[in-house]
């Protein structure tokens, strides 16, 4: 179950809705926050936090790109590959992160220093090619580049 | 060339722009005290004289959308911005979002005064967590100021706005899909009749707009129907955020009079083709819509004349390719991404990509067999017309188009079983 602290965070985000069910996507990210990924028990806790049953709370979660649905390395990195970014060379840096980090797409590097998820559009196509590492927000990347702003995720 | 003063874009050089003062300072939030001294009947009527068209990709007239939600007897009603931004190419809302999120907050007081609404959502994709953080604080302060609340202004109004964060799936840009994800579901369009103005979230009128024309709101505001009317087309007018990505020189976001030549637009704003390279290809609208050779590019970039010219003005993402560009690679990587989205809702759309996604797979990897390309096309033709939302239209009109005008490239990929790009 979660700490009250926590349970206290998702009643805060009940009373913004109309109805208890719509608070399921935004506490679908607190349950992500406190254990990492969605388990079996995240979504335990959030069915019941929520009174919403179980299997609908899998269901949705299922659905979406951003809940984690396997344990996942320390930092997540989200590199988008999309048109404008394909165009600048970011397929080249998908390559590059499999060979100086070791991690593929939706992959973990052996050592769980990094995920690897390929991204849709960050909007940023002014900037390509783009990536996030965790909520930090990078862009105009190179091979160099990549390799500065990764130094600070250990 | 028409350089017109910015509005939507309004200050945001100022580092601190986001900031509630520094939007008071340049004029802000009075035009919500200007609104709120009128009756909203009227601004309505104000509104329909401006000829404000939606920006989130349709371009449907706004009043006319709004009259229907304000003449449904129901209540509460609902007023959600669609801050979804996730056709690719797309990156034109982030700058109001993130430096100008005041600018929506009023959009929005003003909107929900006119609609009867008291309650409004922002629904932001997962993928903007700073635009997140900012819209968080910036409501805080709008709150504080008293220009959100129970008694907004102290005129007796009442509106109340929230932040819901997407998490990654396009589709939930799609106003019943996004109704859907709010209300804590999967996001799978919804049957429309009855329209979200007459049955919408929680089963209440509800109306959705995009970040960009609800930020119109204020200038119509300050500047009347009349003076609004006269910028840029006259069909659809108003100023208009395009973005530019691709191999131009100076890639990014431009407050341009609706109706801005693309030709200009590449040219003239962006700066022209990076490197002095050849202009090959350019999709104009987001990926979603059809492509556009190198030779069409003189059009009007608007509602009324895209259609005419080919394509679709969609989200205004401009995405430049020069002659180093495979297109069937482009395809091929756009319908990866409609397969992908796809929410698996309907037949033709949920089979129609995962199969043009292999067909172009192959032809791209030198495994493109005779006889592909009339497979695409009807596969293409199948789809078109017969999907249950646009996003399955939007994914068989792209390869049309990419065949329609690059017939050669999906023919010498088959010819020589390779990709002469790669
Ligand atoms: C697949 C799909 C994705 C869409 N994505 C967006 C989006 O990200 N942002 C947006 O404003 N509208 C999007 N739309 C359009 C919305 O359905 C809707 O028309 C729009 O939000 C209405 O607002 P407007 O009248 O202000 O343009 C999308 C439509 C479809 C079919
Ligand atoms: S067209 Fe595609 S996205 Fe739209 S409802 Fe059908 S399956 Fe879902
Ligand atoms: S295409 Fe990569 S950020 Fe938009």
């Amino acid at each position: 179950m979660f700490n009250e602290t926590v349970l206290k965070e998702i009643d805060e985000i009940k009373a913004k809705y109309p109805d208890r069910k719509s608070a399921l996507l935004p506490s679908l990210y607190v349950a992500q926050r406190e254990f990492g990924w969605l388990s079996h028990e995240a979504m335990e806790c959030v069915s019941k936090a929520l009174n919403v049953p179980e299997a609908h709370v899998r269901g949705t979660a299922s659905f979406y790109a951003m809940y984690k649905h396997r344990p996942v390395g320390r930092n997540l990195i989200q590199l988008c590959t999309n048109v404008s970014c394909m165009i600048l060379g970011a397929e080249k840096l998908v390559d590059f992160l499999g060979t100086r980090y070791g991690v593929q797409p939706n992959g973990t590097s052996q050592d769980s220093r990094f995920s690897l998820v390929i991204m849709e559009c960050i909007g940023a196509c002014g900037t390509a090619p783009a990536m996030l590492v965790n909520t930090d927000f990078y862009d105009n990347l190179s091979e160099k580049r990549i390799e500065e702003i990764l130094e600070k995720y250990k | 060339m028409d350089i017109m003063e910015k509005f939507l874009l309004r200050n945001i050089e100022n580092p601190n722009s986001a900031d509630i003062n520094e939007y008071v300072k340049a004029g802000g939030y009075k035009n919500l005290s200007k609104a709120l001294a009128r009756d909203p009947k009227d601004i309505l009527e104000e509104l329909k004289k401006s000829g404000l068209r939606g920006r989130g990709g349709a371009g449907f007239p706004t009043a006319m959308k709004w009259s229907f939600a304000k003449a449904d007897p129901k209540f509460p009603k609902y007023l959600l911005c669609n801050a979804d931004e996730g056709e690719p190419g797309t990156f034109k809302d982030r700058p109001i979002l993130e430096k100008n999120p005041h600018l929506l907050i009023e959009g929005m007081a003003i909107s929900g005064y006119i609609l009867g609404a008291e309650y409004g959502y922002i629904y932001l994709r997962g993928e903007y967590p700073a635009a997140n953080d900012i819209l968080n604080a910036a409501i805080k302060q709008a709150y504080e100021a008293n220009y959100l609340g129970d008694n907004v202004n102290g005129k007796g109004v009442k509106f109340h706005l929230a932040v819901h964060q997407g998490a990654g799936a396009y589709i939930c840009g799609e106003e019943t899909a996004l109704i859907e994800s709010i209300e804590g579901k999967k996001g799978q369009p919804r049957n429309k009749p009855p329209f979200p103005v007459n049955v919408g979230a929680w089963n209440m009128p509800t109306i959705v707009n995009n970040v960009e024309t609800l930020s119109n709101l204020p200038l119509i505001i300050e500047i009347g129907a009349e003076a609004y009317a006269n910028i840029g087309s006259k069909e659809c007018p108003g100023p208009k955020l395009f973005c530019i990505s691709g191999h131009v020189n100076k890639p990014g976001v431009y407050e341009l009079p609706m109706g801005t030549s693309l030709k200009d637009i590449i040219y003239i704003h962006a700066g022209g083709m990076r490197n002095g390279s050849k202009l090959k290809a350019v999709i104009p609208g987001g990926i979603s819509t059809p492509v556009l050779p190198a030779d069409s590019i003189d059009c009007a970039m608007d509602f009324v004349a895209m259609p005419k010219a080919g394509s679709m003005l969609g989200s205004g993402a401009v995405i430049v390719m020069d002659d180093s560009v495979c297109m069937v690679k482009v395809a091929y990587r756009a319908l990866k991404f409609f397969e992908h989205e796809s929410c698996g809702k309907c037949v033709p759309c949920r089979e129609g990509t995962d199969w043009l996604r292999k067909v172009l797979e192959r032809i791209e990897n030198g495994n493109g067999k005779e006889g592909d390309i009339e497979l695409l096309t009807d596969i293409a033709g199948i789809m078109l017309g017969k999907t249950f939302c646009p996003l399955g239209d939007g994914a068989a009109g792209v390869v049309m188009g990419m065949i329609k005008h690059f017939r050669n490239e999906f023919e010498e990929h088959i010819k020589n079983s390779r990709c002469n790009f790669s």
